[in-house]
């Protein structure tokens, strides 16, 4: 692993997971979470983790995604915080 | 001091960890709104499960995955060469679990929201007092 692509990511990751808490829309909120995982399933790719990489890239950035945009047209998309 | 200093900042992938665990914590406690806590909760999950992988990597380590093929058993197997992939293993079942407590989680926020007409706390505490008087 190459400390600078780690340090990269990483830094991806934290400003996804900001991000994604911090926005108003619900529906945004949700794809930036999908953002959130698939940078952590990059960080695992360059941590040498591929079995972990792969599933998060399939069950993290595709069912959660999925699954939260089911759950936004269900409710509604309006936050307060 | 520079010893110190060199050992906190060669830990980064930790402190990104416990960044993370805290940004989780944070949007599970303060938000208001059902989605953006389970959204917290998951990113909660997803900092313990960096610490641990974070555990299984080695310096100048690939990927565990034997290099030569079968028929050459009497190979040896160096371990040091490879990154330690017990913690990946574990941290798999987790993936799993994390992503059936978010489907439990949401689908108990369609019920909610069926129910009171609203995602934010408040509002669904302040409907239950009233209805509760």
């Amino acid at each position: 692993m190459s400390w600078q692509l780690d340090l990269i990511v990483l830094t991806m990751v934290v400003i996804c997971g900001i991000a994604a808490i911090n926005i108003r829309d619900l529906l945004g909120a949700g794809i930036l979470f999908g953002a959130y995982s698939f940078m952590m399933c990059l960080l695992w790719a360059v941590m040498g983790a591929v079995d972990v990489a792969f599933t998060e890239a399939s069950v993290g950035a595709g069912v959660s995604t999925v699954l939260f945009v089911a759950a936004v047209f269900r409710t509604t998309r309006r936050t307060k915080d | 001091m520079n010893e110190i200093l060199t050992t906190i900042i060669s830990k980064y992938n930790y402190w990104g960890f416990i960044l993370l665990m805290m940004i989780g914590l944070y949007a599970m406690m303060v938000k208001k709104n059902l989605v953006k806590k389970i959204i917290g909760m998951n990113i909660f999950q997803t900092g313990i499960i960096l610490f641990y992988v974070s555990i299984g990597v080695k310096k100048g380590a690939t990927i565990p995955i034997i290099s030569h093929g079968h028929g050459k058993e009497k190979h040896v197997i160096h371990a040091a060469e490879y990154i330690n992939p017990l913690p990946h293993v574990l941290m798999l079942t987790a993936i799993v679990v994390s992503v059936a407590t978010l489907g439990v989680a949401l689908a108990l926020a369609i019920k909610v929201y069926r129910e009171y007409d609203t995602l934010e706390e408040d509002e669904i505490n302040k409907k239950i007092r009233d209805q509760a008087k």
